[in-house]
């Protein structure tokens, strides 16, 4: 469903261009749920938007069911994947309801039974008609959430693409979005790509797990290994040793650095 | 058993709000020695505002109450903003998430770590200096006379928070409140930083008040837990005893949390018992 | 403030969960109206500019028309009087009648000059900061240019070109304020354009228009009406500056820098000819600055 091959991904250009990604190469089946997992500066999140189309990419080729496809998309191609954002703040339009927000996608794409499309797709995240015509800062950043998710379905893609979708949300309510994202999976039968920096939600959520780090995929892993901790690259197993918290006989640990 | 370096009893902080009084930290009580204690919520639980009670931080309309709020011997109940501005960075220090917004842009990290010392300690320009190369050495940065001349968006994120450790600490205040200090850094960052407070901590005998949201960083670094909820403290746990947890809130909280080891398909939702939001006191 | 009262107007449009896009739209609007009423030097300032628009709108209701120009040299330079509640001007004219009837002449300036300026900025700034790149460039150059130009100078030049009159004048005023609403319309879409909901908009599909006109412009629009009700009190000077030179509204209208203009040899002794036009003048320019003030600290008070 996804596949990038031998991508390269660069901002700016010429000799001052800071390449963010390094040959990557990936696939995501139809219905698959894999996992970017790393830190800053790692280029998850630069791969994400090359994928939804929002940055160009350098070289190499990104293949979307079955199509390859460059940043300009036509409507048909921007049908078929969508995003949701890290942040429940910035991601919906402070001035707008949310009627309005869903209404813009159904519009662009001159959907048929646009009412209907926007009672459901509200309903299908939990959402009900008091709601509906709330503007942003009257909703919860799990509401808000929710809000963003329906807006991403309510154009019935195929692949998800999901950036760090619950770092900024407390804990009770993560666990009720990941819930929903499960659900709506299956639902649907969506091929999700997921990218954040907390390898239990990643865990959760995706069967494989891609490691970033520094632009390039140092492996590619599945969750049951990671849970095992059979994985095989030094970082993967530094992410996991930092994942499980602070430890308190790290006598090993190196703390210093330079301004290098 | 020696006195308590931050005594805390029915604290209480509220702000007058369109319909009614908002109270965002209810008689809350917990006294601090000279230990790790952690304060753990999630947003609106009122763990942020307590710590700036304590800081004297919270503006006009808020207001706070206290049966007893003592640094030391120091009353802070009533105290005005110039005794505050007194007590901050030479016996009480503040280290806040994103050390972007707690520098001063234009002027280098070693100025301002300097600057610190000499309001303190009335130290001259030299001294100042000297001060504060130790202190970045002391928060184990390998070349602090060039980092010294860095400003602070040269600095990454993980250096800039131990410039700002380096810079709360160099005055020797008694306690050091962190609030969500390691949030905004990469996780194998987080844990250098809170080894670094831990050490700087225990080696100058100070207290140490960790505010986050992350159930299980603050565990795991803590000697002792609050958690808090609607403005209340709901439990108090030991170190690394949190999977004992009594109280339902605690142990709903920490089922919702997704598990490296332990897949579930449906995350258990914490359920919100109305009774948690009724007064205790 | 008091909790709504079910079943009232008041209810219905501070109702948490609004019932249609009409309710969410009315219920902002009052939420931002109760924000703003709690400034009491805004509320003056809005008081000041009402009051100006109902004396524009109701003049005939309050003075004679027919005293704006009728000369009554017997009756030259009189102080206030139960006739003459303002006195009389150098001609013997009602100055009373004129201020009034003057506060069309600004009025109609001022609209005018909103009615270009705030179109034309936005249609340069709008596609400057979305585009960026060589578009960026030529629409800043140009706006650049037209910053370039003292107001006065170029009223005055136009003014001389043209001939004098209400319409040139506006047009030589318009011609130098609208730089200043393109670089604030460019300086907002920059702000925006890497926001996630714009690229959420990009991502299903949306054209840059799209984008500009449904997502850029209402975030816009704010700051460029507070820019707007500051600059009004700068536009109501220029104008009477123009007035005052001979240029913009011509005699006999009875335009309020003109009125200064023509008072300024009796000043001294019959001050209160050029004086009452001149403290109109200033009672509006400060209206407008204290509306403007209040609306922007509004807008700062909510974001």
């Amino acid at each position: 469903m996804i596949a990038l091959a031998d991508v390269t991904i660069a901002y700016g250009t010429g000799p001052r261009a800071v390449v963010a990604v390094h040959d990557l190469t990936l696939a995501v089946a139809e219905g698959e749920a894999v996992g970017l997992v790393g830190e800053s500066g790692s280029g998850k999140s630069t791969v994400l938007r090359a994928i939804a189309g929002l940055i160009p990419y350098a070289s190499g080729e990104i293949t979307l069911g079955g199509r390859r496809v460059q940043r300009r998309r036509s409507t048909a191609e921007r049908k078929m994947t969508q995003m949701v954002f890290q942040d429940p703040y910035g991601s919906l339009h402070p001035n707008q309801t949310v009627d309005q927000i869903l209404a813009l996608p159904v519009a662009i794409h001159r959907l048929d039974r646009g009412e209907a499309r926007i009672v459901q797709a509200l309903a299908e995240v939990g959402l009900g008609p008091e709601h509906r015509y709330r503007y942003p800062h009257q909703l919860s950043g799990g509401q808000r959430q929710r809000v963003a998710i329906a807006r991403a379905l309510i154009l019935e893609p195929r692949i998800l693409l999901l950036d760090e979708p619950t770092s900024a949300l407390d804990v009770s309510v993560q666990a009720e979005i990941l819930n929903l994202l499960a659900r709506l999976r299956r639902d649907h039968g969506l091929t999700l790509l997921m990218v954040s920096h907390d390898l239990a939600v990643i865990a959760h959520l995706c069967e494989r797990i891609g490691v970033m780090s520094r632009g390039h995929v140092v492996e590619i892993t599945t969750a049951t290994a990671m849970a095992n901790n059979q994985v095989t690259h030094d970082y993967t197993r530094e992410l996991l040793r930092s994942n499980a918290g602070f430890d308190r006989s790290g006598a090993d640990r190196n703390l210093d650095v330079t301004a290098a | 058993m020696t006195s308590p370096l931050l005594t805390v009893r029915n604290l209480s902080v509220t702000y007058p709000g369109d319909d009614g009084d908002v109270r965002a930290v209810r008689n809350v009580s917990f006294t601090l020695g000279r230990e790790r204690l952690g304060i753990v919520g999630e947003s609106g639980s009122g763990k942020s505002t307590t710590g700036r009670a304590i800081m004297g931080l919270v503006g006009h309309p808020g207001r706070i109450a206290a049966d007893e709020l003592r640094l030391g011997d120091q009353d802070l109940r009533g105290l005005s903003e110039h005794g505050f501005r007194k007590l901050r960075g030479k016996r009480i220090a503040m280290v806040l998430q994103d050390p972007k917004y707690s520098l001063d842009p234009v002027m280098s990290v070693g100025q301002q770590i300097a600057e610190t010392h000499r309001t303190h300690l009335r130290s001259n320009p030299r001294d100042a200096r000297r001060a504060a190369l130790e202190m970045l050495e002391a928060v184990h940065i390998r070349d602090p006379e060039r980092v010294y001349t860095m400003y602070p968006h040269q600095v990454s994120g993980g250096m800039g928070q131990r410039v700002m450790i380096a810079m709360m600490l160099i005055a020797g205040p008694d306690i050091l409140i962190a609030d969500e200090p390691t949030s905004a850094l990469d996780v194998t960052v987080q844990t250098q930083v809170l080894a670094i407070m831990d050490e700087l901590v225990r080696g100058r005998g100070m207290g140490l008040l960790l505010i986050s949201h992350n159930l299980h960083l603050v565990s795991s670094f803590c000697d002792r837990v609050l958690v808090m909820y609607a403005g209340q403290v709901l439990e108090t746990c030991e170190a690394g005893k949190l999977a004992e947890a009594k109280h339902p809130y605690t142990r709903g909280l920490l089922a919702a949390l997704p598990q490296l080891g332990h897949r579930r398909a449906d995350l258990p939702q914490l359920q919100r018992d109305p009774t948690w939001m009724a007064d205790l006191v | 403030m008091t909790a709504a009262v079910p079943g009232t107007a008041r209810a219905w449009l501070l109702s948490p969960a609004p019932a249609s896009r009409l309710q969410a739209r009315c219920g902002h609007w009052f939420r931002a109206w109760l924000n703003f009423r709690r400034n009491k030097l805004a509320m003056t300032g809005l008081g000041i500019v009402i009051l100006l628009v109902l004396m524009a709108v109701f003049a005939p209701l309050i003075a004679d028309r027919q005293a704006t120009t009728l000369q009554v040299l017997a009756d030259r330079l009189q102080p206030a009087s139960w006739q003459h509640p303002f006195g009389t001007d150098e001609l013997g004219r009602d100055i009373f009648a004129r201020v009034v009837f003057g506060s069309r002449i600004t009025l109609t300036i001022v609209a005018m000059v909103a009615v270009i300026v705030v179109p034309v900025g936005l249609a340069i700034g709008l596609p400057a900061g979305y585009f960026g790149g060589v578009v960026d460039k030529v629409l800043m150059r140009i706006t650049d240019i037209f910053l370039a130009f003292p107001r006065l100078v170029l009223a005055l030049a136009f003014a001389a070109a043209l001939g004098p009159g209400i319409e040139n004048a506006v047009i030589a005023i318009a011609l130098t304020a609208w730089p200043p609403y393109a670089r604030l319309a460019r300086a907002e879409t920059l702000t925006r354009r890497r926001a996630e909901f714009i690229q959420a908009a990009e991502l299903q599909g949306a054209s840059a228009l799209r984008i500009i006109a449904t997502q850029i412009v209402p975030l816009c629009l704010p700051s460029v009406i507070v820019r707007l009700t500051l600059d009004m009190a700068g536009i109501i000077l220029t104008a009477a500056g123009l007035g005052f030179l001979g240029l913009g509204a011509q005699p006999p209208a009875p335009e309020w820098g003109a009125m200064v203009s023509s008072g300024r040899q009796v000043l001294l002794d019959q001050w209160w000819v050029a004086t009452i036009p001149g403290l109109a003048i200033f009672i509006v320019s400060l209206g407008f600055n204290l509306l403007g003030d209040g609306l922007r600290d509004a807008g700062d008070a909510r974001s």
